[in-house]
């Protein structure tokens, strides 16, 4: 008869490698949308580019923040992109891994943890972001929207940024029954209104003041910030670059904690 | 392999497990036999470790699944109710990565994967997506992924319900192929035929409490009579005729579409009541069953 402590001793791998295998097992799922994932990550920014930077580009010929207006809205229009990706991601993908695909079910019947379904599902987005967040980049560099050769930092911190959004959304889909039109108020209410009063396609000071407090409270506008001083140089006080990251950092840190709480929860109920 | 004493599972003000003990041992055969709600799946969840249980004492491998989850859970095998496998990936593609879950190499679950592929009759369904198979494959399939870890007990909760019959039977000798190699089997079911061709002991549970224990034999000779009499006389009738022949054999269940006589000679009481004028519109004589001990203990019948 196999003893506790061979049991134990069996159990060993999964226990460290568990989060590995739940995010190999997410690449090989990937496989069925993998086309989508590629071709979305290479029309987005051509799209954008096209759009925004070059057609609004030209009706603003004074640029914005003394630089030309491409490179001002270039950090914004990469974190957006990662950030909207990473709200999808929070939500649809969560609430389905408990209700309709049931797969978070599945991977807990066996050693893995809670925390490991977690842990995997998000180093699992995190090379997916890290591709698509390149491939924008690479566009980037290929307009000419990114002066800075410290322009590269803006991946890891559209990455946190996504985390920052994803994390709280996790927390919350992960408790929810049911989609009865939540996600879609979601999208409607918090992820568009931060997208149009984040800083994006203006300075923050040009929203009216009583609309502010959106930035503030928007990880894409602390991204977007912070992005712009490694992409182009904007001059900003120390404290608030270090406010920025601290508040992405928050925000995920925070999230992710939830995120665990709410899969334990549902997982062991 | 499991010892729980009066183990309980609220979710909330409701019970759905009301303290129950029971052993399973080692190469053992042991079934949960009762209604839909009778707390078989809280129950299964919580020796399977994917459910904190509320009170009580519960050992699985030596061990408590409420600390040491992960290392029970390396060893069993689980088919849940309700089949989860991963639709966006290809059959065997299921089991390869079940197996990646308990630390097997790659080798392993690949060599693993074709051999339980061709136990579950699945090897030429290998690169098949998982939504167009069968409910019997399916299920197949989620019983050959319970087994990706050599499991050294397999939990299987309601492993037939909602397939037809014939896959029902092929699904019955896979069962009882991996009994015969000495695999401990733990498994709920509300088919009293089911309980009875793959449990070598049962409980029977209702209401998240358990009614009695035993071998499907004991249980029916316990609670039962060697014989029952069923006779129909119509909906209207069964009970006017029902109380003119109330003395016939030891003791009978009055049902709205016909009545039960229980006896260790179901013939003679059918010729005694003949006898008295009572001509059933149609009469059966069969041997007893679990369905009623069930009836027995509850006075209800276990498939509605
Ligand atoms: N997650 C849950 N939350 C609340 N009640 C539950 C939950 N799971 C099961 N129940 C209730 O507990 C009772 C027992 O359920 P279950 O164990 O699934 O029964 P069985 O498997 O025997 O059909 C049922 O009344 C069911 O409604
Ligand atoms: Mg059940």
């Amino acid at each position: 008869m196999t003893s506790v402590a061979d049991i134990m001793a069996d159990a060993d791998k999964p226990r460290r490698w568990g989060w590995w295998y739940v995010t190999e097992l997410r690449l090989r799922e990937m496989r069925g949308y993998v086309s989508y994932v590629v071709t979305s990550s290479f029309a987005n920014p051509l799209m954008y580019l096209l759009a925004l930077g070059i057609g609004l580009a030209n009706l603003i010929p004074e640029g914005m923040d003394g630089v030309p207006f491409l490179v001002f809205v270039a950090p914004a229009l990469l974190m957006s992109t990662i950030l909207t990706i990473g709200a999808e991601e929070g939500m649809y993908p969560v609430l389905s891994g408990f209700k309709w695909h049931k797969i978070f079910f599945a991977i807990h019947a066996t050693p893995v943890t809670p925390g490991q379904i977690v842990g995997g599902f998000l180093v699992h987005l995190t090379i997916r972001f890290t591709f698509t967040a390149g491939v924008f980049f690479g566009f980037l560099i290929l307009f000419g929207a990114v002066p800075l050769a410290s322009g590269w930092v803006m991946i890891p911190i559209s990455i946190l940024g996504a985390f920052s959004i994803l994390t709280p959304l996790g927390a919350y889909a992960a408790r929810l029954e049911d989609d009865t039109g939540q996600f879609a108020l979601i999208q409607r209410l918090v992820v568009m209104p931060m997208f149009l009063f984040s800083g994006t396609f203006f300075p923050l000071s040009q929203v009216p003041d009583w609309l502010e407090w959106v930035g503030w409270v928007s990880p894409l506008w602390h991204a977007t910030q912070l992005g712009r001083t490694f992409s182009y140089g904007a001059i900003e006080p120390m404290w608030l670059s270090a406010t920025h990251l601290v508040v992405l950092v928050a925000y995920s840190a925070i999230g992710g904690y939830f995120m665990h709480r709410s899969f334990v929860a549902r997982l062991t109920k | 392999m499991i010892r729980a004493e009066n183990i309980a599972k609220k979710y909330g003000d409701f019970v759905a497990v009301d303290g129950i003990s029971f052993e399973v041992q080692r190469g053992e055969s042991f079934g949960l036999l009762g209604p839909n709600g009778a707390g078989k799946s809280t129950t299964m969840k919580m020796i399977a470790a994917v459910s904190t249980r509320t009170s009580g004492n519960l050992e699985v491998l030596g061990m408590d699944p409420n600390t040491d989850g992960p290392a029970i859970r390396s060893q069993l095998g689980v088919v849940p109710q309700e089949d989860n496998l991963d639709q966006e990936l290809r059959v065997r593609e299921n089991l390869i990565t079940y197996g990646r879950f308990f630390g097997m190499s790659h080798a392993a679950v690949a060599k693993r994967a074709d051999e339980l592929l061709e136990f579950a009759q699945l090897t030429d369904r290998a690169k098949s997506k998982v939504e167009p198979l069968s409910g019997g494959m399916k299920r197949r399939l989620t019983i050959a992924r319970s087994l990706m870890n050599d499991p050294q007990m397999l939990l299987l909760d309601e492993p037939t319900t909602g397939l037809d019959p014939q896959a029902r039977h092929i699904l019955w000798d896979r069962l009882f192929r991996l009994k015969e190699q000495g695999t401990t089997l733990v498994l709920t079911t509300h088919y009293m035929d089911e309980a009875e061709q793959l449990s070598d002991r049962i409980v029977v549970v209702d209401k998240g409490a358990i009614m009695a224990e035993g071998s499907p034999a004991q249980l029916i000779r316990q609670y039962s009579s060697k014989e029952v009499l069923e006779v129909r006389y119509g909906s209207d009738k069964n009970s006017t005729v029902a109380k003119s022949i109330a003395d016939v054999g030891e003791r009978q269940e009055i049902l709205p579409d016909r009545i039960l006589i229980y006896s260790d000679n179901g013939e003679r009481d059918l010729a005694e009541i003949t006898k008295r004028g009572h001509h059933p519109m149609t009469s059966l004589v069969r041997r007893s069953s679990l369905e009623d001990v069930f009836l027995r203990l509850t006075g209800r019948s276990l498939v509605e």
